[in-house]
């Protein structure tokens, strides 16, 4: 990762931070994204302490023109991006709901955060991967996307057309040199998992660091385009 | 000739003149032809420069409202800019207000949160300024995205977005305009060439503005711009000229850095960063490039002079009256001329340093 442009959605906390505190300690050159710019702040204040390069983008990736400055000023700071990871995501409204007391409104909203903000982005940084014949587009998954789980809705089906489009991506790049995949890192410790199951025993959650320990051996190693890959039990 | 005043729906249905130096003939194609006319040997260098959002308006000493549009990056996240008066791209330059006489040191600001001060006046003209913004880095870039719009001319439908003048392969923003000649290329046509066997690589280049209404100005552009030439498009570029292809520019950007490349690096291409004042034009041969895909340039235009390092003055007259009568479209959304040498056998190149110049 030595020297390369990472861009990573949702980077302010959570599994994003933790991916870029593991990507940077590797040598890479971070931008981080998120709308929570203080949290943002804070993160990259954190990599810098320890010797790492990291930038903050504070935005929406759900919105268009915002994707457009995002990649622009991410590309401007630390060069063509190589690896592109798609974290940011919401879960709707909580607590969660059944998909009959889900307004078509909010469906919407978790489909362009969750679903068109990847797809818009990857679209603005994949050309450049591919005319250069090598990059990576990490698409962050849930177990939603194979499993029904009433009132997850919502997410689920973001995350199931998520990963379709992390293999349609991968077939029709396929002779480029861009890799994708998508990533389930199952439960882990994070705000997001409070919010979607407040009841959960967080001593039975993963630590995203070590999730993000693990993907960054797995970013390193390089894997099938287009897989979907479940971070393994022993690993979390 | 008539422009288009807005992107166009089906960029490969638009048209590609073929003007064939060899033959002396001129055809009528399409963009989607180009994996046809092109052959396997050949490559296909453009330009990934993404386009700046480089139009700012704001005020100057005194609250005298202007516009700058940057021209370049410098070190240390100073730009050099271009100086207007106030008015928007619905105002040709060449029919505002004169721009204030700034002096070094004087602040500009630049609603609601950016400022920069003037470092230096250039010699060229009072109105070609290097600017320090007092922000740095990410919060540079970002106030630069939420501010600025991209560059355009008074015969545009309406306000450009990020979006529309960014090509299908763009990466770091260096272009103070966006390189047109590479925005009919979309993906299904790259692949469709690389599939074919025509290699398609990047170059980065700092394509500047393209005019500016000033006439001092205008008489000194193209100014110096850098260049970054990867290792892979040196060797692609090396391998096809070894075995007879052609290299094929996507624009004269992508000319000027090629052959201001080859100049710098000591008479071949070879992989290296730098900045080239080279101008090319009549009587320059080139070193490195065989054919040029290029937008439709009016004879008045400075690229135009360009054209004259790939065909004969005969020719290009004839071409322009011929997409003049036949309705080709000028300007960045306009149509396309491909200028095509029929052999990319050359000598071998001189060895030695050489130094760039007019």
């Amino acid at each position: 990762m030595k020297g390369k442009g990472v861009l990573i959605t949702g980077g302010s906390k959570g599994l994003g931070a933790a991916l870029a505190e593991e990507l940077s300690g590797a040598g890479a050159r971070v931008v981080l994204v998120a709308r929570a710019e203080e949290e943002l702040r804070k993160t990259v204040a954190r990599i810098r302490d320890r010797g790492g390069e990291a930038h903050a983008l504070p935005g929406d990736v759900s919105d268009k023109l915002q994707a457009h400055r995002i990649a622009g000023a991410a590309a401007a700071l630390v060069g063509p991006i190589e690896l592109l990871v798609h974290n940011a995501s919401t879960l709707g409204p909580t607590p969660l709901r059944l998909l009959l007391d889900t307004e078509c409104e909010d469906l919407e909203q978790v489909l362009q955060t969750n679903l068109v903000g990847p797809f818009r982005l990857t679209k603005i940084v994949a050309g450049a991967m591919a005319l250069r014949g090598s990059g990576l587009v990490l698409h962050v998954s849930s177990d939603t996307a194979v499993a029904a789980y009433p009132r997850w809705g919502a997410y689920g089906v973001s995350k199931a057309a998520l990963d379709h489009m992390n293999r349609i991506w991968a077939v029709e790049l396929a002779q480029t040199g861009v890799r994708f995949l998508s990533v389930d890192p199952g439960e882990m410790d994070t705000e997001m998992h409070a919010a979607a199951v407040p009841e959960a025993d967080r001593g039975e959650l993963a630590q995203p660091v070590r999730v993000a320990r693990w993907i960054g051996r797995l970013v390193a190693h390089g894997v099938e385009s287009g897989s979907r890959i479940v971070v393994p039990g022993e690993a979390r | 000739m008539i422009p288009a005043r807005w992107p166009r729906e089906e960029p490969l249905r638009e048209r590609l003149l073929h003007v064939d130096p060899c033959s002396g003939s001129l055809r009528d194609a399409r963009i989607a032809d180009l994996p046809a006319i092109l052959r396997p040997s050949d490559v296909l260098v453009v330009n990934d420069a993404a386009t700046l959002p480089g139009s700012l308006q704001g005020l100057g000493p005194g609250g005298t409202p202007l516009e700058i549009r940057l021209v370049a990056a410098l070190p240390d996240d100073s730009f050099r800019a271009a100086l207007f008066g106030a008015g928007d791209w619905r105002i040709p330059t060449e029919r505002r207000a004169a721009p204030p006489l700034l002096r070094t040191s004087d602040e500009l600001h630049f609603a609601p949160d950016l400022r920069a001060t003037v470092e230096r006046i250039s010699e060229v003209s009072p109105r070609l300024l290097d600017l320090r913004f007092h922000d740095r880095g990410a919060a540079l870039w970002s106030r630069l995205y939420a501010i600025g719009r991209p560059v355009q001319y008074s015969y545009a439908r309406a306000p450009f977005e990020l979006w529309h003048v960014q090509l299908a392969y763009a990466s770091r923003p260096w272009a103070a305009e966006m390189p047109s000649a590479g925005r009919p290329l979309r993906w299904d046509l790259l692949l469709a060439l690389r599939q074919r066997g025509t290699k398609v690589v990047p170059l980065t280049h700092a394509a500047g503005l393209s005019s500016t209404g000033d006439a001092a100005l205008d008489a000194a552009l193209p100014l110096p711009e850098r260049f970054d030439i990867p290792q892979a498009t040196a060797q692609a570029v090396a391998a096809a000229r070894a075995e007879g292809g052609r290299i094929v520019a996507a624009g004269t950007s992508v000319a000027r850095a090629l052959e201001g490349a080859a100049l710098e690096c000591g008479g071949a291409l070879e992989a290296c960063s730098g900045e080239t004042d080279l101008v090319i034009g009549p009587g320059y041969r080139t070193k490195v490039v065989d054919g040029l895909l290029t937008g439709v340039h009016e004879k008045s235009q400075s690229h135009y002079a360009l054209l004259h390092a790939f065909a004969g003055g005969d020719l290009l007259e004839r071409a322009s009256a011929h997409a003049e009568a036949a309705g080709y479209l000028t300007h960045e959304f306009g149509d396309s001329w491909l200028i095509l040498q029929c052999s990319g056998l050359r000598p071998p190149p001189v060895a030695g340093k050489a130094r760039s110049s007019g």
